[in-house]
């Protein structure tokens, strides 16, 4: 035991090494050729990025702001990398994110009438099986081996924003005097509201992303079900010889992973917004996807990757104001982060223990 | 190695037709991370001469024709073709200067004829092209070495002898002077044997020279005209046909350590009780390329081995899987000590007691980024798994892993090594010692010694028979007849899914197996 543990400690230092080096180099070279992007655009990407540190590491508000961006990458990062034990490429954390929203918004406008210690955990189950029920569609036609999950999650993305947007054009389309001129919802009672913390917007969702976190770890390094869990995800032959039911593990995953990604839309409609509004991500589910992808889904790469993404993201807001560089040009970094990802992998080696 | 160099004749042997070699390989090294495949090896082949080389895995047999075939490049020596240092670089090289290589696996495409199997790797072919002028080509290379094979026929309907023979038409079209056949045996059935080494006894006749690469002995005996014993990627030693024999061939292979054989088994053995495990009339259906299962009857019992003959793809792995559970019975019962087990799930078989050991360890038995430690727990979660599941006795699995390497006698492995880093002999030790360990009531072997190095192959014949004595019961399936016949306290023979022969051991004979395997009946055996 004394032996496995040394090694396994000895393994986990080279490893972090390693990993560092990965992220620094990956997000070296995205920030030059973004860097780049910015000059060709006529802005001077050197005070964009002083800009975007001052502001965001600068000052408290700053700071949890980037908080207050990180719980959806937490959420929907945790939402990719969990199946991903399982060698199940879920592509989906944004429908998934939406799903969630959606069917808070539903118990949040409909028992209008409860007080928030009951509202609050009715929220938590029902963002959990939004995107959870969303998600299992996906891991039971995988499971069936019928279709395979990455194409249906990433096409399911593209069919959850149309089903909110049909209902807060619909049915749900606020009729407050000023609210209606907009898709939204009616506003959620007070009571609907996760608590906000320290008089930010930092919220409850920042604890909710950091248990599933936890979690996560515990589960899949920890548990039974981890280990059969990384079995199937190593060697599903191997898995399925040894007794271990695939299908079973493969809903159930999706299902979770889906939930938690559930977790990410209802916090963000019921702590920030107050309402539903179509549209509302600006693709935290594939930012989440890039994060889990980038950091091979260890969780402390997780917890580091998405505060720095979520620092990029408020400098995306920021840059906006500042120097009128569209906030869609945060895309284009994220886009030169993934090719950089996927282009070098031989520079940035990670042993993994999963199959892409 | 002192007892090699004597009986070395290498150098001065006066060869019928031409003294000149036709192929100097010298001082060839080739070095693989960790490995030394080749330490300066020597060898030279002369045309019209059979010359096998003979060695365990991994003792640089392959390596040492791959180079020569241009699949890798050496790190040192010189190839002299005709008395012309050579460069080959790429296969292709290799064939513009006239070698050829038969590989283990055939490299032929199911769909296409044999005509245009050839065509395709012929280089010279014109822009559109006459897959008649192939074939007559084809008719005259079959007539002149007896490759009787149908130019129009799909390769998917030829049977695997005549597969082979294709591969050689293949080489004979391209123009080659020197054939090297990578384990061409693995895949064929005793006349199949017979008849390959009648092609080769032509081939060389008309000045062919063909390197045969095996580590069977009596094939060795039966074909070669010199044999180059291989070991540790170096020659032990080269012998004409006439000076070898079996005990000196040996010796070379192995020095001194000359490994111990399993003890024959007392065939007289009374049965008693119920069948462990009991097929009645099984079917299934086909999935995918496998093949269908047609009205299987099996009944396994305690303290016997129960092998399985046949050629690869007969319905082998459909067989073990069905007893697994992880294929379902589309006809017929499965029972498990006479308990009716058709609707079980492949845990629920595995905890009644049945095991299985792979042909495959790394892709079927065990996850390869895993440690031996976790693979081990994976055998058997549920044992293992503490406080309702949330965690897991490791120190139990290390210790139930070493008493299972000492209860079989099995050189112990590190148990927080990565799978993925352990040789062919250690992946099967580590999954031999997790099947073992849980001791199995049954156990399906399939293939359990394939690509193990002599060492390895008889430690895990040796645990299946010691199996057999603490009274598990043992469904041996293997292509290796020696091994069958040596294990077996019977021997059924499966060809196209269906069971066509069986056999105890005082009756086995081993033309009327082969041709049962190869379901050409018994009117031409």
């Amino acid at each position: 035991m004394a032996r496995l543990l040394r090694a396994t400690v000895r393994k986990m230092q080279t490893g972090w090494v390693i990993a560092g080096r990965r992220y620094v180099i990956i997000l070296v070279v995205a920030i030059a050729a973004y860097a780049a992007v910015l000059l060709l655009a006529g802005k001077d990407p050197i005070k964009a990025y002083v800009d975007t540190f001052s502001f965001t590491l600068g000052s408290s508000y700053g700071f949890s702001e980037v908080l207050v961006r990180m719980i959806p990458l937490l959420l929907t990062a945790v939402a990719v990398a969990l199946p991903s034990r399982l060698g199940l490429i879920n592509v989906g954390g944004e429908g998934q994110l939406y799903m969630g929203a959606w069917l808070a918004t539903w118990g949040a406008i409909t028992f209008t009438s409860l007080p928030q210690a009951a509202f609050v955990p009715l929220l938590i189950v029902l963002g959990f099986l939004g995107g959870g029920a969303w998600a299992s569609v996906a891991g039971f036609f995988r499971a069936r081996g019928l279709v395979n999950e990455t194409i249906t999650t990433l096409l399911m993305n593209y069919i959850a924003p149309l089903i909110i947007g049909f209902f807060v054009y619909g049915s749900w389309r606020s009729r407050e005097i000023g609210a209606s001129a907009f898709p939204q919802s009616p506003a959620f009672p007070s009571a609907a509201r996760l608590p906000q913390f320290f008089g930010t917007r930092v919220h409850l969702g920042l604890v909710l992303a950091l248990v599933a976190l936890a979690l996560y770890w515990f589960v899949v390094e920890r548990t039974k079900w981890g280990l059969k869990m990384r079995a199937i995800g190593g060697n599903p032959e191997a898995a399925r010889r040894v007794g271990i039911r695939l299908g079973i593990y493969m809903v159930t995953v999706m299902f979770v992973a889906g939930g938690i990604a559930g977790l990410a839309g209802m916090a963000e409609v019921s702590a920030l917004f107050g309402r539903l509004r179509a549209g509302f991500s600006p693709g935290y589910g594939f930012v989440g996807f890039l994060i889990s992808w980038l950091t091979n889904g260890s969780p402390l790469g997780i917890l580091v990757m998405s505060f720095v993404l979520a620092i990029v993201f408020s400098g995306g807001s920021l840059l906006q104001i500042t120097q009128g560089v569209p906030f869609a040009a945060i895309n284009v970094l994220m886009a030169i982060i993934l090719l950089v990802v996927l282009a070098r992998p031989r520079l940035a080696w990670v042993p993994s223990r999963r199959r892409p | 190695m002192p007892s090699s160099q004597n009986l070395t004749t290498e150098t001065g042997v006066p060869r019928a037709g031409t003294d000149l070699p036709l192929v100097e390989m010298r001082g060839i090294t080739k070095r693989f991370p960790n490995v030394l495949a080749n330490d300066s090896v020597d060898l030279n082949l002369f045309p019209g001469e059979v010359h096998a080389l003979l060695g365990e895995n991994g003792a640089g047999k392959s390596t040492l024709m791959k180079i020569l075939y241009g699949f890798y490049s050496s790190d040192g020596g010189t190839i002299k073709l005709d008395g012309r240092e050579v460069q080959i670089g790429s296969p292709l090289d290799a064939r513009k200067l006239q070698i050829g290589m038969v590989f283990q696996t055939f490299t032929l495409i199911p769909a296409m004829t044999v005509a245009e199997n050839i065509a395709l790797y012929l280089s010279d072919l014109p822009f559109a092209f006459d897959t008649r002028h192939v074939a007559e080509q084809i008719a005259e290379f079959s007539d002149q070495y007896h490759l009787d094979v149908d130019a129009r026929c799909p390769i998917r309907d030829l049977a695997i002898g005549d597969q082979q023979k294709v591969e050689v038409l293949k080489l004979l079209l391209g123009n080659a002077r020197i054939l090297i056949f990578d384990e061409a045996t693995r895949v064929l059935a005793p006349h199949e044997i017979d008849a390959l080494f009648g092609i080769f006894k032509r081939l060389k006749e008309d000045g062919y020279a063909i390197v045969f690469i095996t580590h069977k002995m009596r094939e060795v005996l039966a074909c070669a005209d010199r044999i180059t014993v291989m070991k540790r990627g170096r020659v032990a030693g080269t012998l004409e046909r006439g000076r070898a024999t079996e005990q000196t061939l040996i010796r070379l292979m192995f020095g001194d350590s000359v490994p111990e054989g399993i003890r024959p088994c007392d065939t007289d053995r009374p049965i008693a009780g119920s069948p462990l495990l009991e097929l009645r009339g099984v079917s299934t259906r086909s999935k995918g390329f496998g093949i269908r299962l047609v009205d299987i009857d099996l009944k396994i019992h305690g303290g016997e081995i129960v092998g399985v003959a046949g050629v690869s793809g007969n319905g082998q792995r459909e067989l073990g899987d069905v007893i697994l559970g992880l294929l379902p019975c589309a006809y017929g019962k499965r029972l498990l000590d006479g308990i009716d087990a058709t609707s079980w799930s492949p845990g629920r078989i595995r905890g009644h007691g049945v095991g299985f050991v792979p042909e495959d360890p790394l892709g079927m038995a065990a996850v390869p980024w895993m440690t031996v430690a976790q693979n081990a727990a994976l055998g058997d979660v549920e044992t293992y798994a503490r406080r309702g599941g949330f965690s897991l006795d490791w120190e139990r699995v290390e210790r139930d892993l070493e008493a299972s390497f000492e209860a079989f006698s099995l050189e112990p492995l590190p148990p927080a090594i990565q799978m993925r880093t352990l040789s062919g002999g250690q992946l099967q030790r580590a999954i031999l010692a997790r099947e073992l360990g849980r001791r199995p009531k049954l156990l399906v072997a399939l293939y359990p010694t394939r690509g193990l190095d002599v060492h390895s192959a008889i430690a895990a014949r040796r645990v299946l028979s010691e199996l057999r004595e603490a009274g598990g019961g043992v469904l041996l399936i293997s292509e290796d007849l020696d091994e069958l016949c040596g294990l077996s306290d019977r021997l059924l023979v499966l060809h196209a899914g269906k069971i066509v022969g069986s056999f105890l051991p005082h009756e086995i004979d081993l033309h009327r197996i082969g041709h049962l395997m190869t379901g050409s009946g018994e009117e031409d055996g």
